[in-house]
C-alpha cells in the first residue's frame, strides 16, 4: 500500500518551464487585414465624399498598419505585434513605391498603343502639320541612337580608365582631387552641361549645333556614373585574386586587363547600362544643342537632329490631340528602348558573371 | 633547377611600422623550410619579401638583401616580375580565378606572359595537374570553373598553377589552414613530392604539418607588442623540435609561451 503510494508521480509545484508555443494569427491574417483596411479606406471615402483616391490610400495604410498592431497585441502579445509592425510598414511602403509605378506604366502603355505601329515606327515627320494625324519617331530614334552610342563610346572609355586608376594605381592628392570632381560632376545639372558645350563648341568654336554636340553633353553626363559604378565594382574584386596573379608573374597591367576586369564585368556592364539609361532620357542638352528636326538626318556631325525626349516635348508642347498620342507613342518607346538595354545588360552580367560550377 | 635562397639583413616595413627587423638565414634548394612562430610576428611579411610581393601592399618596403643563388633580388634593375616568375606563391585562402576553368586556371601564369599553343598547354596542364596530385579528380571536367572544386582541391589547383610556370623556388603561405585533415595530407603528400624538384618554403602554424614536412625549421618571435618580429633561430627541423638551443623556442613548442 505505502508501496503504491511512494510510486505514485509525485506532485508537480515547481513552477512550470515557459512554453515554446504561443497563441499564433493565422496564415490569412494579414491579408484578412489588409482586405479590411482597404474596405474601410473606400468607406471612409466615400462616406466623407473624398475625391482622392490617394486619401482612400492613406486612411487604408494608416487603419492597416493600426489594426495589425491591435490584433497582434491581443492575440500574440507585445513583442510579436513589434515585429509585425515593422512587417506591415515595409508592406506599406512597398505598394506606395509600386503604386506610381505601375499606374506610370499603365497609363504610358494605354495612351502610347494608340498610335504606335509599324507606320509610326519607319516614319518621320517630314511634310506633316503639327495638328495632323500620323507621322512617326523613325528620325528620333536615330537620333536617339546615334547620339547615346557616341556619347556612350565618348564616356566608358575614359570612365572606366579612370576608374581603373583610381582603384589600383591612385594614390595620393592626384587621386583624391579625382574623386573630389567626379563627385562634383555627378551634381551637376544637365541644363548645364548643355550649356557648357554650347558656349565652348557652338559659341565659341562656331560649330554648328548638331548631334555630336549633344552627344558630347551626355558624355559629360555620363562619365561620373561609369566612373562612380565601375569604381565600386571593382573595389569589390578580392586582393587575393591580384595578388595570385603577381604572384605568377603577371604584370600588373595584364593582372587588370585580364584578372581584375573579367571578374567585375558583369557589374561594370550594369553600371554602364544604367548610365545610358539614365542619358537616354536626357532633354535639356539635346534641345540646347541638336535643336530637334522634323526630317531623318542619319549623320550626327552635320546638321540638327532629334531625339525622343526631345520628340515627346515638342509633340506635348504642340498639344493638339494628334499630336499628344504622338508623344505617348514616343514615350512607350523612349520606355522600351532604356527596358531593352537593361535586359540586354543583364544578359551580359549573368553571361559574364563567375560561375560556380 | 631549384635554387638557394640567402637572405641576409632584411628588414621589411609597413609605412612607417617596421614589421621584421634584420633576418638573416640561409635556404637550401630541394630542401622544405617550414616558419613557426605566434601570429604577428611577420613570418608570412618575411615569406612575402622572398618574391617581392611584400611591396605590392601600399606602404610596403623592403631594407637588405636577398641572394636567389647569385642574383640579389632587391638590387636595382631587377623586375619584380621577372622575380616572381622564378620564386612562386601559393596563398592560405585558395584563390582560383573565377572567371577561368580549371584548365584556364593552370595555364593563366602562362598565358598572361606569352602566347602558347594549344598541345603545349594541354600537356603542361596534365603535368602540372598529376604534380599536384589533382588530375584524377578534375580530368573530366577540365572545362568546368575552378570556383566549383572543393576547398582542398582548389588549393592543389592554386599549387598547379604555381608550379605550372616551373618556378624554382615555392613559398606557401599557411597553405592548409583553410583546409580539413584529408586535404591537409594530401597537400602535404604533395609537399614531399614537390621537394625533390623545388625550394620549398612554407609557413604554417600547426607544429606538427612543420615536423612531418620539413627538413628545418625557423622559429620568428617579436620581443613585444608594436615591436618588430625577429628570426629567433633556424636549424634541423629534429633538432627545434627535441633540443632547441633557445629556451623560447623550447617554450613555443611546447605550448609553454607566453
Amino acid at each position: 500500500m505505502s508501496n503504491a503510494l511512494m510510486n505514485r508521480p509525485p506532485v508537480d509545484d515547481r513552477p512550470q518551464p515557459p512554453s515554446f508555443s504561443k497563441r499564433r494569427l493565422p496564415r490569412w491574417a494579414p491579408a484578412a487585414i489588409a482586405l479590411v483596411s482597404v474596405a474601410a479606406g473606400c468607406g471612409a471615402g466615400l462616406l466623407a465624399g473624398w475625391q482622392s483616391r490617394v486619401q482612400w490610400g492613406l486612411i487604408a495604410a494608416l487603419v492597416f498598419v493600426a489594426g495589425t498592431y491591435l490584433v497582434t497585441t491581443v492575440v500574440e502579445g507585445k513583442r510579436q505585434a513589434k515585429d509585425r509592425i515593422a512587417t506591415s510598414l515595409v508592406w506599406v511602403c512597398f505598394v506606395l513605391a509600386i503604386v506610381p509605378l505601375a499606374s506610370l506604366a499603365w497609363t504610358t502603355v494605354t495612351r502610347g498603343l494608340r498610335v504606335l505601329d509599324g507606320y509610326f515606327l519607319s516614319h518621320s515627320m517630314a511634310g506633316l502639320q503639327n495638328d495632323e494625324p500620323g507621322g512617326g519617331v523613325y528620325h528620333a530614334i536615330i537620333g536617339t541612337l546615334e547620339q547615346v552610342g557616341l556619347a556612350t563610346l565618348m564616356a566608358v572609355p575614359i570612365g572606366l580608365l579612370t576608374a581603373v586608376y583610381l582603384v589600383e594605381y591612385g594614390r595620393g592628392r592626384l587621386a583624391k582631387a579625382v574623386t573630389f570632381f567626379v563627385d562634383v560632376m555627378t551634381g551637376i545639372p544637365s541644363i548645364v552641361a548643355g550649356l557648357f558645350i554650347l558656349s565652348t563648341w557652338v559659341l565659341t568654336f562656331g560649330m554648328g549645333f548638331s548631334g555630336f554636340a549633344g552627344s558630347m553633353a551626355l558624355a559629360i553626363l555620363m562619365m561620373p556614373v561609369v566612373v562612380r559604378s565601375t569604381e565600386e565594382m571593382l573595389k569589390l574584386v578580392p586582393d587575393e585574386l591580384r595578388e595570385a596573379s603577381l604572384a605568377l608573374g603577371v604584370p600588373k597591367w595584364r593582372t587588370i586587363l585580364k584578372v581584375v576586369l573579367p571578374t567585375a564585368v558583369g557589374g561594370i556592364a550594369t553600371g554602364v547600362m544604367l548610365a545610358v539609361a539614365r542619358i537616354t532620357g536626357e532633354t535639356a542638352p539635346v534641345l540646347l544643342l541638336v535643336s530637334g528636326s522634323m526630317f531623318i538626318n542619319n549623320d550626327p556631325f552635320n546638321d540638327v537632329q532629334s531625339s525622343l525626349p526631345l520628340y515627346v516635348f515638342e509633340q506635348y508642347a504642340v498639344g493638339t490631340p494628334a499630336a499628344v498620342d504622338r508623344a505617348w507613342a514616343a514615350a512607350l518607346v523612349l520606355i522600351a528602348i532604356v527596358m531593352l538595354l537593361n535586359l540586354l545588360a543583364r544578359g551580359i552580367a549573368r553571361w559574364k558573371a563567375p560561375k560556380a560550377r | 633547377m631549384a635554387k638557394r635562397i640567402d637572405v641576409s639583413g632584411l628588414s621589411a616595413f609597413y609605412g612607417s611600422h617596421k614589421a621584421i627587423d634584420d633576418i638573416s638565414m640561409t635556404v637550401e634548394p630541394c630542401s622544405v623550410t617550414a616558419f613557426i612562430g605566434p601570429s604577428g610576428c611577420g613570418k608570412s611579411t618575411f615569406l612575402r619579401t622572398l618574391n617581392r610581393m611584400h611591396e605590392v601592399t601600399p606602404g610596403g618596403r623592403v631594407e637588405g638583401k636577398v641572394m636567389l643563388d647569385d642574383e640579389n633580388l632587391y638590387a636595382s634593375g631587377i623586375d619584380p616580375v621577372a622575380v616572381r616568375r622564378t620564386v612562386g606563391m601559393v596563398f592560405q585562402r585558395p584563390n582560383p580565378f573565377p572567371t577561368m576553368s580549371i584548365r584556364d586556371n593552370v595555364t593563366a601564369g602562362l598565358r598572361l606572359n606569352g602566347s602558347y599553343k594549344k598541345r603545349e598547354l594541354d600537356e603542361i596542364v596534365e603535368k602540372s595537374l598529376r604534380g599536384a596530385n589533382l588530375w584524377n579528380e578534375v580530368k573530366d571536367r577540365l572545362d568546368r570553373p575552378g570556383a566549383g572544386l572543393s576547398g582542398g582541391q582548389q588549393q592543389r589547383l592554386c599549387i598547379a598553377r604555381a608550379i605550372a610556370v616551373e618556378p624554382e623556388v615555392l613559398l606557401m603561405d599557411e597553405p592548409c589552414s583553410a583546409l580539413d585533415p584529408i586535404s591537409t595530407l594530401a597537400v602535404e603528400d604533395l609537399i614531399g613530392e614537390l621537394k625533390q624538384r623545388f625550394t620549398i618554403v612554407i609557413v604554417t602554424h600547426n607544429m606538427q604539418q612543420a615536423a612531418r614536412v620539413s627538413d628545418r625549421t625557423a622559429f620568428f618571435n617579436l620581443s613585444g607588442i608594436g615591436e618588430p618580429g625577429r628570426l629567433v633561430e633556424i636549424d634541423d627541423t629534429e633538432r627545434i623540435f627535441s633540443n632547441p638551443s633557445v629556451q623560447a623556442t623550447e617554450d613555443y613548442i611546447s605550448g609553454r609561451f607566453g
